[in-house]
C-alpha cells in the first residue's frame, strides 16, 4: 500500500521531470527538472531494493554529473539566461515520433510475459531439468527453491531487504555469492565482474587526464595566438 | 491501486528513454543534448534494476547499472570539455553550428 | 512494507504496542498501516525537531561565542538575561520579510533552489543514528547515503546564485561549486579510513564496534586515524562553507555571495540548511571517529546494570532499561557533535579568512593527497603489526573479535528480551 503510493509519487516525478525537460527552452530550468526527475529514479531505486544504486546515483548523477552540466550551462552561455529556440515544427515533428515510439514501447511491455521469458535467462541459476518447472512457475520463487546452499538463501534474505553492498562489492572482486558453483555457467564457474571493474577504473583515469587536456588545450593556443599578435 | 509490477518500472523506463531521445533530437543546446543522453542512460537503468528486482537476473541487473553509471558520468566529463572546446570555436553552443566538416 | 522501509524499527514496536494494549493480532493489515503511519509521522516529528531546533540553538551559541572572543557580551535582552530567545525573536522577524524576487532573476528556479538545499540537508538526518537503534533508515549503506545526501546541498546552492540574475551572486555560487565539489573528494577518502577499519557502511555496526572504553574510540585506533579525524574535521568545515573556507558568502567581497538576493524566509532556511548540515557532518566525525553514542567512560554499561530488566512486561520488546541507555546514548552523541560545533564556531571567529586561490589549492595540492597517504598507511598499518607482532593490533582484542563478539552479544540480548517478553 505504501509501497505503491511511494511508487506512483516518484514515477509521476521522474516523468513529469523528464518532459519538463523536453518541454522547457531555458537551459538552467532543464538542469533544475533534470535533477527532478535523476533523485526520483534514485527513489526508484530504493524501491526496488538497491539501495546501494540508489546512493550512488544520488552521489555520482545528481551531486556530480548534473553539478558539471550546470557548471558546462554557466561556462558556455552567452547571455543571461540563454534560450536557443527549437524551431516549432522541428518541435511538433519530435513529439510526434516520440509519441510513437512511446506506444511502440509500451505496447511490446504490454504483450510480452517477462517472468516466462526469464525463466529461459542461459545465466539463471537453476539446472537445466528444472527448466520446463520454472516456466510455469515464477522466477522468483524457483531462485529461492533452487537455492538449496544457506548461502544463497542468505543472499536472498538480504537482497529482499535491499542489503546488496556485500554482494556486489565481492561480484566486482570476481566472486558471485549469489550463484551456486555446482549448477553455475558452462565452465561450472560463476562469472565475476573483476575484469570489467579494473578496466572502468583505468578507464575513469584516462577520462580523467583526456578531459582535463582537452578543457585545458585551448586556452593555451589562445594565449600562444594573444602573444604572437602583440 | 494494483500491486507494482516490473511492467509498471518499464513503462516508467520507456518514458524516461522517450523523453531522452527527443531531448536528443529536438535540443539546439548542446548542453541540452547532453541531459538528453542522461535521461536515456536512466531510463535503461531503470529498466536493468527493475529486471534485477522481478526476474532471476539478480545481482547481474544491478551491477550492470553501476557500470552505466559510471560510465554515464565519465561520458558527461569528456562530452563537457568538447562543448567548452566547441564554445571557444563557435562562441555559442548551438550544435546546429558546428557544420564545418560538410564538403 | 519491506525493504528499505522495513528499516523502520519503531514500526514494530509501535504495532506491538498497540496489539499488546488492545489484545489484538499484530498481523492484522489495517493496524499495521496504521503504526506504520504513526511511526513515520513520530520518526518525522523528531527529526524535524532535530533539524529545526538544533540551528536555533547553534546560531544562538554563535552569536554569544563571537561575542565573548571579541570581548562583547552578545545577545542579552530577548528572554532572560542570556538572550536565550534572540534566534526565535530573528526567526519571527525574517518570517514577516516581504518575499523579494529580482526582476533580473529566473522566478521558478530562484523560488525552488532554497527547498532543494534544504532538502537536501534534511535527508541526511534520515539516515543519521541519534543512537543504537534509533535510526529512521537503517540503511546497510548508511554511511555512503549520507555522504551522498550531504553531497546535495551544492546544487541548490548553485542554482540559487546564478538564477539570481547578479553578479555577486553568480561569482558566490561559483566559488562554492568548485570549492564544495573538491572538497567531497578528501572527505570520503578520509571517511573510508574508519570505514575500512569497521569493514562496514552501517553506522549501527560501526556504532557497537566502538562500545567499551575510550581506547576502543577509532580515532585511538593507529595513528594515523588519529590524523584522520583532523583531517577529516578540516574538510568537513570546508564542505559546510564554515570561515576559514567562507568564500562563497565572504562578505568583504562578495556582499553575501550566492544568497545576495534572498531575503525572509527563503534567506532562513539557506541559513537552516547550513547550521544543520554543521551538524550532520560533526555527528558523522563522531560517529565515525569518536565513538558515535558511547560514552567511552562506562557511565552507559553501569546504567545499564543499574536498569537491568526493569519494565520488560510493559510491552512486548521493551525494556526500561535499554530504553535510559539509549536516551543517554543520545544526549552523549548529541553533546559530542555540539562540541565539534563549538570549535567550528571558535575556529570562524578566530582565524582570518583564505583566499579562494589558498582555498583551492589548500584541497587540491594539500588535503587530497594527505588523505590519500593516510589512507595507505592505515590500509598497511594493520599488516606491518602483523608481521612484527604477529597480531593486528598493539593491545586489546582486534576488530573482527570485536565486532564478532558484540553482534552476537546483541543478537542473543535480543533474543533473550523477546523471549521473556513472550
Amino acid at each position: 500500500m505504501i509501497e505503491q503510493l511511494l511508487f506512483y509519487v516518484f514515477a509521476i516525478l521522474t516523468c513529469g521531470g523528464a518532459i519538463a525537460v523536453v518541454a522547457t527552452q531555458n537551459v538552467v530550468r532543464m538542469a533544475f527538472w533534470l535533477v527532478v526527475s535523476l533523485g526520483s529514479v534514485a527513489a526508484l531505486f530504493f524501491l526496488l531494493h538497491a539501495d546501494f544504486l540508489g546512493a550512488a546515483q544520488l552521489l555520482i548523477y545528481v551531486g556530480g554529473t548534473v553539478v558539471l552540466l550546470v557548471f558546462g550551462v554557466m561556462l558556455t552561455a552567452s547571455g543571461p539566461y540563454t534560450t536557443i529556440k527549437t524551431s516549432p515544427a522541428e518541435g511538433i515533428i519530435g513529439a510526434a515520433v516520440g509519441v510513437m515510439l512511446l506506444m511502440v514501447l509500451v505496447s511490446s511491455i504490454g504483450n510480452v510475459d517477462w517472468i516466462a521469458i526469464s525463466g529461459r535467462l542461459p545465466s539463471s541459476p537453476e539446472s537445466p531439468s528444472a527448466a520446463d518447472a520454472t516456466r510455469k512457475a515464477h522466477a522468483e520463487e524457483s531462485l529461492v527453491n533452487s537455492g538449496s546452499t544457506k548461502a544463497l538463501s542468505e543472499f536472498n534474505a538480504n537482497q529482499q531487504q535491499g542489503r546488496t553492498v556485500r554482494q556486489l562489492g565481492l561480484s566486482f572482486l570476481g566472486l558471485r555469492p549469489d550463484r551456486n558453483l555446482k549448477e553455475g555457467g558452462a565452465n561450472g564457474l560463476a562469472p565475476g565482474y573483476f575484469l570489467p571493474f579494473e578496466i572502468v577504473s583505468v578507464h575513469l583515469l584516462v577520462v580523467l587526464i583526456g578531459a582535463a587536456y582537452l578543457a585545458r588545450a585551448k586556452r593555451r593556443a589562445v594565449s600562444e595566438d594573444r602573444v604572437s599578435l602583440d | 491501486m494494483g500491486e507494482v509490477g516490473l511492467s509498471a518500472y518499464l513503462m516508467v523506463g520507456a518514458v524516461l528513454f522517450v523523453c531522452g531521445v527527443v531531448c536528443m533530437a529536438t535540443k539546439r543546446n548542446g548542453i541540452g543534448v547532453l541531459m538528453g543522453v542522461e535521461l536515456v542512460l536512466n531510463g535503461a537503468n531503470v529498466n536493468f534494476v527493475a529486471f534485477s528486482r522481478y526476474t532471476s537476473l539478480g545481482l547481474d541487473g544491478q551491477t550492470t547499472a553501476l557500470f552505466v553509471i559510471v560510465l554515464a558520468a565519465a561520458e558527461a566529463a569528456v562530452a563537457l570539455a568538447i562543448a567548452l572546446n566547441f564554445y571557444n570555436n563557435h562562441l555559442t553552443i548551438d550544435v546546429d553550428r558546428g557544420n564545418e566538416l560538410q564538403g | 512494507m519491506h525493504g528499505f522501509f522495513a528499516a523502520l524499527t519503531l514500526e514494530d514496536f509501535i504495532a506491538r504496542t498497540i496489539s499488546s494494549l488492545a489484545k489484538l493480532p499484530v498481523e492484522s493489515e489495517t493496524l499495521l498501516l496504521i503504526a506504520f503511519l504513526a511511526a513515520a509521522f513520530t520518526h518525522a516529528g523528531l527529526l524535524l525537531g532535530l533539524f529545526g531546533g538544533l540551528p536555533v540553538f547553534y546560531i544562538w551559541l554563535e552569536r554569544k561565542v563571537a561575542g565573548r572572543i571579541q570581548d562583547r557580551l552578545g545577545p542579552t535582552r530577548v528572554g532572560g538575561s542570556f538572550g536565550w530567545l534572540q534566534t526565535i525573536a530573528d526567526g519571527i522577524k525574517l518570517i514577516q520579510k516581504e518575499d523579494l524576487v529580482p526582476k533580473e532573476a529566473d522566478s521558478l528556479v530562484f523560488r525552488m533552489s532554497p527547498y532543494l538545499a534544504t532538502i537536501a540537508s534534511f535527508a541526511a538526518f534520515m539516515v543519521l543514528p541519534i543512537c543504537d537503534g534509533w535510526i529512521a533508515v537503517a540503511a546497510e549503506c548508511g554511511a555512503f547515503l549520507i555522504l551522498a545526501l550531504m553531497s546535495l546541498e551544492v546544487l541548490g546552492i548553485i542554482l540559487a546564485g546564478y538564477s539570481s540574475g547578479s553578479k555577486w551572486a553568480l561569482f558566490g555560487a561559483m566559488r562554492e561549486a568548485a570549492q564544495m565539489v573538491s572538497y567531497e573528494i578528501p572527505m570520503a577518502i578520509c571517511a573510508l579510513i574508519p570505514l575500512m577499519i569497521a569493514g562496514s557502511l552501517n553506522f549501527q555496526v560501526i556504532g557497537r564496534m566502538q562500545s567499551g572504553g575510550f581506547w576502543n574510540w577509532f580515532i585511538l585506533h593507529d595513528p594515523f586515524t588519529f590524523l584522520a579525524f583532523f583531517c577529516y574535521f578540516t574538510v568537513a568545515t570546508a564542505s559546510v562553507k564554515r570561515a576559514p573556507f567562507d568564500l562563497a558568502e565572504a562578505e568583504s567581497e562578495l556582499v553575501a555571495g550566492f544568497h545576495t538576493e534572498y531575503s525572509g524566509f527563503r534567506w532562513s532556511i539557506f541559513f537552516l540548511a547550513e547550521y544543520s548540515s554543521m551538524f550532520a557532518v560533526s555527528a558523522v566525525a563522531a560517529l565515525l571517529f569518536l565513538g558515535g553514542w558511547h560514552d567511552g567512560l562506562g557511565i552507559d554499561s553501569v546504567l545499564e546494570s543499574l536498569f537491568r530488566g526493569t519494565g520488560t512486561g510493559l510491552v512486548d520488546g521493551f525494556s526500561l532499561g535499554s530504553y535510559v541507555v539509549n536516551v543517554f546514548g543520545a544526549v552523549v552523541l548529541i553533546t559530542k557533535a555540539c562540541l565539534l560545533v563549538f570549535v567550528q564556531i571558535w575556529v570562524r571567529w578566530t582565524l582570518p579568512r583564505l583566499r579562494i586561490d589558498q582555498v583551492m589549492t589548500t584541497c587540491l595540492k594539500y588535503l587530497v593527497p594527505i588523505s590519500c597517504f593516510l589512507f595507505l598507511a592505515a590500509v598497511l598499518w594493520p599488516l606491518t603489526l602483523v608481521t612484527m607482532f604477529s597480531r593486528p593490533v598493539i593491545a586489546g582484542p582486534a576488530i573482527g573479535e570485536r565486532a564478532l563478539s558484540q553482534s552476537t552479544a546483541s543478537a542473543r540480548d535480543t533474543s533473550e528480551r523477546l523471549g521473556a517478553a513472550r
